[in-house]
């Protein structure tokens, strides 16, 4: 008898160390759906979900760093000039207070692609930081994201804009930020999916494959013919993409831009991975996880909210929610070996 | 030997981990001023009894006494102060802190100023020298722990053990990664202690070593006491016999390779490093194996690395058919059908946190990845798994499944695993840098054996091997390195340890 009541303990605990991610996130969903029966509700998804989906397009960039166990801290800024860049170029010709004087309507791609450019260079550009100059990832980006909140800055404030936020976005634009199709957001079936783009290139390509051996063991990854320098330049301007994307995505659903968006953007990303199972010495990370990472971080804000708790005890929930999160991770290892 | 020497006692340990049991009533007595070699195949138990006795594990049943009284250990910092130490097979200085810091790490010689602990610089450096004064070491007490070799390390962990006024010292493989000099200033210092009443408890898989240093060997098989024996009342042969539990008569599978054509040819080869190799010349038939002997800092593996593209090469040219060919990086030398299996398999080999599967196709998915591919550029698991699951058989890998991390593999089969990986990109030449570092006996005679089957089927084979006897039963053809040049080529039968001793050791003549 007492040996049963032993083992089923230990089978309830591996339970939690191996799915306590989840279990967690019910809980909180639990406890919020008893104080507040009505969050659970069709609106309130779809809420979190369209909160949640630019985020997500951070952390899978933040995620291909984690993996290939690099560091990136310039997610957030880059988030930041996408969003200005993408705003200036998607204002209506009738607008009165237009960044560039006497324009056409541009076709939307434009705005779109000319940020993600912008974050292809700026990713290609800490690649080439971190891979040939040797400059250690924290570092580099953290000159990089300094970098390019300056460049923001000085483009936003371009007279005559003069650091006024931006506005009176094409309707087609501002569409794509808070339009749906059968009540699902375009930006949510946006990020899922960039999800499934990443899922498949980790796990159903060589390079995937070659990004988590670079991050588990970058030495070994090299004996193996794999070349680093290729992966590094991939995984950082990869991330560039994404970062840009959810910048030009930011900006289309809240209808304006200012050169402070997205900052503390790349902390959140990096928290939800690692909450989300990502090892900040590289080599594990899995876009199921991050997804959830994400959810949790959103429903703790907008449950919280939802129920009257002030924003600062959210941060306080968080704060433990991270650091009970890798807590947890670690001692799922330990126990196996 | 009466009862009252027998400093250290462990009588029926027991230890369970959930779901093995790891000791099974091990009992081990280990007497003042003697070395007692503790041996076994690699999970036969012996780290496992060396972490009870140093307070890592507590025993789930069992005594431990120390000088005849029951004792136990709470922590190492316990075994530590009831004068139990221990030598770790994989070492851990301070590398930014100087030698003397590291001696005294936390128990720094120090006196107090009020509530202040003031660090006592000149204690610290008068205690150091005098302990290494007994101990016959010349360090300097003031240098970088990091700008000293591992060899030296080691010696300075030994320096500590003596340090703590430690009774018992248990060394862990200390001369996995020293030379055969730096082995003999190890040994001095062994007998040194032996004279001063210090019992050591020795663990090596390195027969000639127990045989040399020892005063008694346990021998331990699947987490229980085979035996003790008095140690020259044994043999290679019956230790290996008694360690595998079966008659192993040979060492070495017997060799039907025939050396062909020329496979490869270097020609003075030189390294962009002047501290490196220089001006070497040597060439590999198909079919051949290869020894290639020397001390560690003889520049064997830098030069291998560079014939793998790893390194860069100042001048010198590389053939391979008699055709001359630039590898610039590990992946030309694989196009080139050349494959090297690394010395260090953890820093260098296998990539920890991934499956064995994953690990296997490393290689072959980098350089032949339309193989695994469907038109789409997606990999096709099946394919892969294929591949895994063919050398998990043919090679005897023991895993639960190829989706087991590596990490939780053995030694010997993470080793067997990169040797699969390698074999999957089809080499022609294959260089194998120390394959069985660190392996035990049973693994080692399996690699052996493929080793024997790839040259038989006409690979040209390269084994960098520091292991005398392994260099000689192994290879057709032996060359030498000393401070990056060659210093000296015979032939596989003709070899002794003194003429490859003699050419590791000077190259001017």
């Amino acid at each position: 008898m007492v040996q049963s009541t032993g083992v089923k303990k230990k089978f309830n605990k591996q339970f939690f160390l191996n799915n306590g991610l989840y279990v967690v996130m019910l809980a909180l969903i639990a406890v919020i759906a008893f104080i507040s029966p009505k969050f659970l509700s069709l609106v309130v998804l779809r809420d979190i979900l369209m909160q949640s989906s630019t985020r997500i397009i951070v952390a899978l960039g933040c995620m291909f760093i984690l993996i290939a166990a690099g560091a990136d801290l310039s997610g957030g800024r880059m988030v930041g000039f996408a969003a200005v860049v993408s705003g200036s170029l998607a204002q209506a010709s009738t607008y009165s207070n237009p960044f560039f004087v006497n324009h056409a309507d541009l076709p939307i791609l434009v705005p779109v692609l000319v940020s993600v450019v912008v974050g292809l260079i700026i990713g290609m550009m800490n690649g080439y930081i971190v891979a040939k100059l040797d400059v250690p990832a924290f570092i580099a980006t953290l000159g990089t994201s300094m970098f390019i909140y300056g460049l923001n800055s000085l483009y936003f404030n371009l007279p005559p804009n003069n650091s006024q936020p931006l506005g009176g976005y094409q309707k087609a634009f501002t569409e794509l930020g808070a339009g749906s199709i059968a009540g699902i957001p375009f930006i949510t079936l946006i990020a899922l999916g960039c999800m499934v783009f990443v899922f498949i290139l980790l796990n159903k390509t060589c390079l995937g494959k070659e990004i988590y051996a670079v991050g588990g063991n970058e030495e070994a990854a090299k004996f193996s013919g794999i070349n680093i320098f290729k992966i590094q330049m991939f995984v950082y301007s990869m991330a560039g993409v994404l970062y840009a994307l959810a910048g030009v995505l930011e900006a289309a659903r809240t209808g304006s831009a200012t050169s402070n968006y997205g900052a503390g953007y790349e902390l959140d990303a990096i928290a939800s991975c690692i909450v989300g199972g990502c090892s900040i010495t590289g080599g594990v990370g899995t876009v199921q996880g991050v997804f959830v990472g994400v959810l949790i971080f959103n429903v703790i804000s907008y449950g919280l909210t939802f129920i009257g708790v002030s924003s600062y005890w959210q941060n306080v929930v968080k704060g433990i929610i991270i650091v009970a999160a890798v807590a947890i991770d670690v001692r799922k290892y330990r126990t196996k070996s | 030997m009466g009862k009252s020497d027998v400093v250290l006692e462990m009588r029926n340990i027991d230890k369970e981990f959930p779901g093995v049991k790891a000791l099974n009533h091990v009992s081990l007595q280990v007497r003042k001023g003697t070395v007692h070699a503790l041996m076994g195949e690699n999970g036969a138990g012996k780290s496992t009894l060396m972490k009870c006795a140093f307070g890592i594990y507590h025993p789930s049943a069992g005594e431990i006494f120390i000088d005849g009284e029951k004792t136990e250990f709470k922590n190492t910092r316990d075994a530590m102060d009831q004068g139990i130490s221990m030598i770790h097979q994989e070492l851990h200085p301070i590398n930014t802190r100087s030698v003397m810091e590291n001696i005294w790490v936390g128990r720094v010689p120090h006196r107090k100023i009020g509530p202040i602990h003031v660090v006592d610089e000149r204690k610290m450096y008068k205690e150091t020298v005098e302990l290494f004064k007994g101990l016959n070491l010349d360090i300097d007490p003031r240098k970088k722990v990091g700008e000293l070799s591992v060899s030296i390390c080691q010696l300075l962990e030994i320096a500590r053990a003596v340090s703590y006024g430690a009774k018992v010292i248990i060394m862990d493989e200390p001369t996995s990664s020293l030379t055969e000099t730096e082995t003999e200033i190890l040994f001095a210092i062994i007998k040194k202690l032996k004279v001063q009443g210090v019992a050591i408890i020795y663990i090596s898989h390195k027969m000639e070593e127990i045989l040399k240093i020892s005063d008694e060997v346990t021998i331990m098989r699947d987490g229980s006491l085979v035996g003790s024996w008095i140690a020259n009342e044994l043999t290679q042969d019956l230790i290996v016999t008694r360690m595998v539990g079966r008659e192993m008569t040979q060492r070495f599978p017997q060799r039907h390779n025939v050396p062909g054509d020329i496979m490869l040819e270097v020609e003075n080869l030189t390294s962009v490093n002047p501290h490196s190799f220089k001006g070497v010349s040597f060439h590999v038939k198909k079919g051949e194996i290869l020894g290639v002997g020397g001390l560690v800092g003889a520049q064997r593996t830098e030069l291998m690395e560079a014939i793998f593209g790893i390194r860069k090469i100042d001048s010198g040219s590389i053939k391979i058919n008699g055709k001359q060919v630039q590898i610039k990086s590990a992946s030309d030398a694989i196009e080139n059908k050349i494959a090297l299996l690394t010395e260090e398999r953890r820093s260098t080999g296998i990539v920890p946190m991934l499956s064995v599967l994953e690990n296997t196709v490393l290689a072959k998915q980098t350089a032949h990845t339309h193989k695994y591919q469907t038109s789409l550029r997606l990999l096709v698991d099946r394919k892969r798994a294929d591949d895994t699951l063919q050398f998990v058989d043919s090679l005897s890998i023991k895993t639960p499944n190829i989706k087991t991390q590596i990490q939780y593999l053995s030694g010997g089969n993470q080793q067997k695993v990169l040797l699969g990986r390698w074999l999957l990109t089809e080499p022609e030449i294959l260089i194998l840098d120390e394959p069985t570092r660190g392996i035990d006996v049973g693994a080692k005679y399996e690699i052996y054996t493929i080793m024997e089957q790839l040259a038989s089927q006409g690979k040209s084979i390269i084994m960098i091997s520091s292991e005398m006897t392994e260099l000689m039963g192994m290879s057709d053809r032996i060359i030498v390195m000393c401070e990056g040049y060659i210093s000296g080529m015979m032939d596989g039968k003709t070899a002794t340890d003194e003429k490859i001793m003699h050419c590791a050791s000077s190259h001017r003549n």
